[in-house]
């Protein structure tokens, strides 16, 4: 029995890093309508930018976190302004291939730079473990569901109760509304889609605590970021969260039950089911 | 930029050593017959780009050593981005660039897309690594492979095991066996499912439990280890999922008595050493690896040393052996037939016999269907971050350390 | 008919080729031709009536694995295995289809869809013994004999019979295009609902599509398996290999019969050609090529969103469907 409580408990850890990795295409695609495909790709830029700035200064990535989150900020808003602004309403397979594009050139510029190999940050407590009753939880990825509850509780303030949030909630749920009433739409995307990417820097600076950097991974990242938003909801923070829990709890459970390499068979039978049942996805809004 | 650089460096050494040593060794340098032209595909970019850059290095510094013993070699290298397709069209570039012999492709599905294109034109395909029991089975005529099957692999890593128990007079109870869901980790399965029952392990395997290398975590799987209450564990991995696996073993203090792999790539990688440091050490792969008591192997060494003076050759070893090895037996296949005409070089390679080369094993040799069974296996643990050998006795540099100490007191 | 007689030069300089070129130049045709008819496949079901799928290698795995199964144990000769590999891949379509369809799974979420099931199909085939699981399947090799029937031969055979396949599937499509059908999906693809109003069943129409495209695609997938002769779930069910098939027709020009065509000649030529300089100049590091290809992938996107075709088209002179 303990070690189902075990197996749960890390399930649910690995859901909310899942649900952290995701909330950046989240806020992205809830507002913008944009389905960012280079989201893997940027994140393990932020990856390397941890792993640089702990190399050349040392610097613990919880506290280069915000310098990162800003520099990914200012790359979503610029991303938003240059390129993907004039691709708004525009078929989505042009949107595609426009931001495979970015991704492809991230990608590969990442192993043109620091070549194919992992990179990893080196901190004190990346071994540690708490101790709850008679369950192990690995330190690090506890301060990264921390991190992920605080900021999906901190987005979902921020779209409601500030007067920027509410103006990007309106051309969220009303474009036309929102021209009408004269809201700069333009500005508005571009701050969302900086917010949405320093979300990302946020993730990835956590990430590579417990994931070494590869050019690789965004791949992976990417099409996880995917399900995990399907499955919660695209556009609600809740929602991100929860399709990483339930992602995260149904991939350890099979994992631990059957055979572990079946498990992501479980994760796309699960998009698969909330697509055609549900495919605002459960925390959506129908619209 | 490597690429820029090697044909003018090498150019300025031949003519330096052309012109210095044109009094001492007059002859020679005059009788140089052109050069064999060796085509080279390795996966640099895309997945497999850790192992394929890795590879590369031993072709950057074989043209040298090759030519220290006499081998004339120009090598042209492409990259096929681990992508199958292009495997087969950068085959048809090379053969159509004038090479006379392809080395190649680290992994299975791109050797075989290779080997398509050597068997229709005629062109001898030297494999560095691929381990796939089939490439020697599809019925190919112009494939040779110096590379032990999977099957290989796990007999011969599954025999050091025992060794082992027996040098240090510990033997594990029970053992449980983990590996990447891929093409190299299944053959493995299939391998142990195989042999296990039939080499009188002194150990029963109570499960076996295979993982998608790609997945984000693996504390599931290390759970259902711990679990099963094995002290031994066998792993198959690709290469960064080693380091995820094993950090997962210390955060959730499972401490079997050993972990080992039957050849696998990812435990003696650089990036392995730097991800993890000291929780790296006392892990153990079985594998092929070079005689470093053998001169060719020094010469490989220095050479490598200078060339790459960021690298460890010691860490390299492995890729860089059975490359430089691959390139040699190319080389060696045209220097007897006296030609540099492909069919020639074929045959020439089928009566290949070296007895002084890099890896640990007998003498080089390709049966009927190009492989070469003469391959031995060591077995590699790290000690102090380094790959060291410690069993078989005559080649070991130092005593295997089993049961491996606990996670307890180790540092990253 | 302007378009026409370059289409039949084209046709024709094809027909010569091997006749003028060496064997590397006519691997990158073979590819470029695959890609092509591959493209042409998945346009149907995108260019024609409006359907994203991102999905496309299912087709391309169910069609090798059938007919190379079959090959392999009944020794059913590859042109009679691509009747049972397209029926398959043609029901998994129908399936999937029927799904979305009916659940009203569109745009985004549906390509969402097909990457899903592409991705399950992949993880079941890595588990299933019987066709290798990951450790991949193979086909025998065989020496010095030709034959058409069964596909097994020299590259020249294998390049007659894409560019078969290319020419056949872009006169299917030109058909398609001026029945009933054909209207309807580009009645479809413009508007849905009005569609349906006018008295289109958009239902039967968009089955209509994925079969006609599944099956194309799994045919494709026939001449992969044994043009390559070996194949691995993670490889022939990947979603590289679901984005590679859709880069050529869109940068072509989707809905366009001679995008595709169009498509994978500059992209494959393009990624050959930034290969082959790189490497002239000696500047070929690893990633440097493909960075090169996003960038100009970027640039086609920005600068001719709607494909190369239609505006060389009119430069040409000649109707956009050409």
């Amino acid at each position: 029995m303990e070690v189902y409580l075990d197996i749960v408990a890390s399930g649910v850890l690995t859901g909310l890093v899942y649900g952290l990795m995701a909330l950046g295409l989240s806020v992205i695609f809830g507002v913008v309508r944009v389905v960012n495909f280079a989201h893997g790709e940027l994140t393990v830029a932020a990856m390397y930018m941890a792993w640089v700035m702990a190399g050349s200064l040392g610097a613990d990535p919880l506290l280069t976190l915000p310098v990162i989150a800003a520099a990914l900020f200012a790359v979503g808003y610029l991303l938003q302004r240059h390129l993907v602004e004039r691709f708004i309403g525009r078929p989505e397979h042009e949107q595609f291939m426009l931001l495979l594009a970015v991704s492809i050139i991230i990608l590969n510029g990442l192993l043109l730079v620091y070549g194919p190999d992992a990179r990893h940050v080196q901190v004190e407590y990346a071994y540690d473990s708490f101790e709850l009753g008679p369950m192990l939880l690995d330190t690090v990825r506890v301060y990264a569901a921390g991190a992920a509850v605080a900021l999906a509780l901190g987005l979902y303030l921020f779209f409601r109760f500030t007067d920027l949030g509410t103006a990007i909630r309106a051309c969220a749920d009303n474009l036309l509304g929102a021209q009408v009433v004269g809201l700069d739409v333009r500005r508005l995307y571009a701050l969302t889609f900086g917010i949405g990417c320093a979300v990302v820097g946020a993730s990835g600076t956590l990430m590579v605590l417990m994931r070494d950097a590869t050019p690789q991974l965004a791949v992976q990242l990417t099409l996880l970021a995917f399900i995990v938003v399907i499955i919660g909801g695209l556009g609600s923070m809740a929602g991100a969260l929860v399709g990483g829990v339930l992602i995260g709890v149904s991939e350890a459970l099979a994992g631990f039950l059957l055979t572990p390499s079946l498990k992501s068979l479980f994760s796309y039978g699960l998009l698969i089911l909330v697509l055609l049942l549900r495919p605002e996805g459960l925390m959506g809004k129908r619209t | 930029m490597t690429d820029r650089l090697r044909p003018s460096r090498r150019t300025l050494i031949q003519g330096a050593a052309a012109a210095g040593l044109a009094a001492a060794l007059p002859l020679r340098a005059r009788a140089q017959a052109p050069a064999l032209k060796i085509g080279v595909i390795l996966p640099r970019s895309g997945y497999l780009a850790p192992a394929g850059q890795s590879c590369q290095r031993g072709v950057d510094i074989a043209p040298q050593v090759l030519s220290d013993l006499g081998h004339r070699v120009e090598v042209v290298s492409v990259d096929f981005e681990s992508n199958v397709d292009l495997a087969r069209t950068q085959a048809e570039k090379l053969i159509a660039d004038g090479a006379q012999v392809l080395v190649g492709a680290f992994d299975s599905g791109g050797t075989s897309a290779i080997a398509q294109v050597c068997e229709q034109k005629a062109v001898p395909l030297v494999i560095n690594v691929a381990a796939a029991p089939q490439i020697t089975e599809q019925g190919f005529k112009y494939v040779f492979r110096n590379f032990p099957t999977s099957v290989m692999l796990v007999r011969n890593g599954l025999a050091l095991m025992k060794e082992m128990f027996k040098a240090t007079n510990v033997t594990p109870k029970s053992g449980i066996f983990i590996h990447a869901n891929d093409t190299f980790g299944q053959a493995n399965r299939q391998a142990i499912d195989r042999l296990f029952p039939t080499l009188d392990m002194p150990f029963k395997l109570t499960d076996a439990i295979a993982y998608d290398p790609r997945a984000q975590d693996l504390s599931v799987e290390v759970a259902k280890c711990k679990a099963s209450g094995a002290d031994f564990v066998i792993v198959t991995t690709r290469a960064g999922d080693a380091i995820r696996l094993i950090r997962e073993m210390v955060k959730q203090r499972y401490e079997p008595k050993g972990i080992v792999s039957p050849g696998s790539p990812g435990m003696y990688d650089q990036e392995f050493y730097d991800g993890l440091g000291g929780y790296s050490d006392y892990t153990i792969t079985n594998l092929p690896w070079p005689n470093f008591n053998a001169p060719i192997t020094k010469r490989l060494g220095d050479a490598f040393a200078k060339r790459f003076p960021q690298n460890r050759f010691g860490v390299d070893a492995f890729n860089v052996g059975f490359t430089f090895e691959a390139m040699l037996v190319a080389a060696d296949a045209s220097k007897r037939a006296g030609s540099r005409d492909p069919r020639a070089i074929a045959e020439a390679l089928r009566s290949t016999d070296i007895a002084d080369h890099v890896m640990t094993g007998g003498t080089i040799s390709f049966d009927a269907k190009g492989q070469n069974n003469n391959i031995g296996s060591a077995t590699v643990q790290n000690l102090k971050k380094t790959p060291t050998v410690v069993l078989p006795r005559e080649a070991a540099t130092a005593k295997p350390v089993f049961p491996m100490p606990g996670w307890r007191g180790r540092q990253a | 008919m302007k378009a026409r007689a370059l289409l039949g030069v084209l046709f024709a300089l094809l027909l010569i080729a091997p006749a003028a070129i060496g064997a590397y130049p006519l691997a990158v045709l073979i590819l470029i031709l695959h890609y092509a008819y591959l493209g042409i496949a998945w346009n149907v079901m995108m260019g024609f009536a409006g359907i994203l799928s991102l999905g496309h290698a299912l087709y391309v795995g169910l069609g090798a694995y059938v007919a190379a199964a079959l090959y392999a144990s009944f020794g059913l000769p590859a042109l009679l295995g691509a009747v049972p590999a397209a029926v398959v891949a043609t029901l998994a379509g129908l399936g999937i289809g029927a799904l979305g369809f009916r659940f009203r799974v569109n745009g985004v979420y549906f390509a969402l869809l097909t990457i899903a099931f592409a991705e399950f199909t992949r993880i079941l085939f890595d588990h299933m013994g019987w066709t290798g699981g990951s450790s991949g399947f193979f086909l025998p090799v065989e020496h010095g004999h030709t034959n058409l029937i069964a596909l097994r031969g020299p590259p020249i055979l294998f390049y007659y019979v894409a560019l078969g396949m290319t020419a056949a599937a872009f006169v299917a499509s030109h058909a398609l295009m001026r029945t009933r059908l054909g209207y309807a999906w580009l009645a479809i693809r413009e508007d849905a609902d009005s569609a349906a109003a006018s008295g289109v069943d958009v239902f039967r129409a968009r089955m209509a599509a994925v079969a006609v495209s599944s099956a194309l695609t799994s045919l494709g997938g026939v001449f992969y398996a044994f043009y390559y002769n070996n194949m691995y779930p993670e490889q022939i069910f990947s979603m590289a290999r679901s984005i590679e098939i859709i880069l050529a027709p869109i940068i072509g020009g989707l809905g366009t019969l001679f995008g595709p065509v169009l498509g994978s000649f500059v992209l494959t030529l393009l990624g050959e050609g930034t290969t082959s300089l790189l490497e002239h100049f000696g500047l070929a590091a690893p990633g440097a090529k493909q960075v090169i290809y996003g960038l100009a992938l970027l640039v086609i996107v920005m600068v001719r969103p709607a494909g190369l075709w239609p505006w060389l088209a009119r430069r040409l002179g000649v109707g956009r469907d050409g």
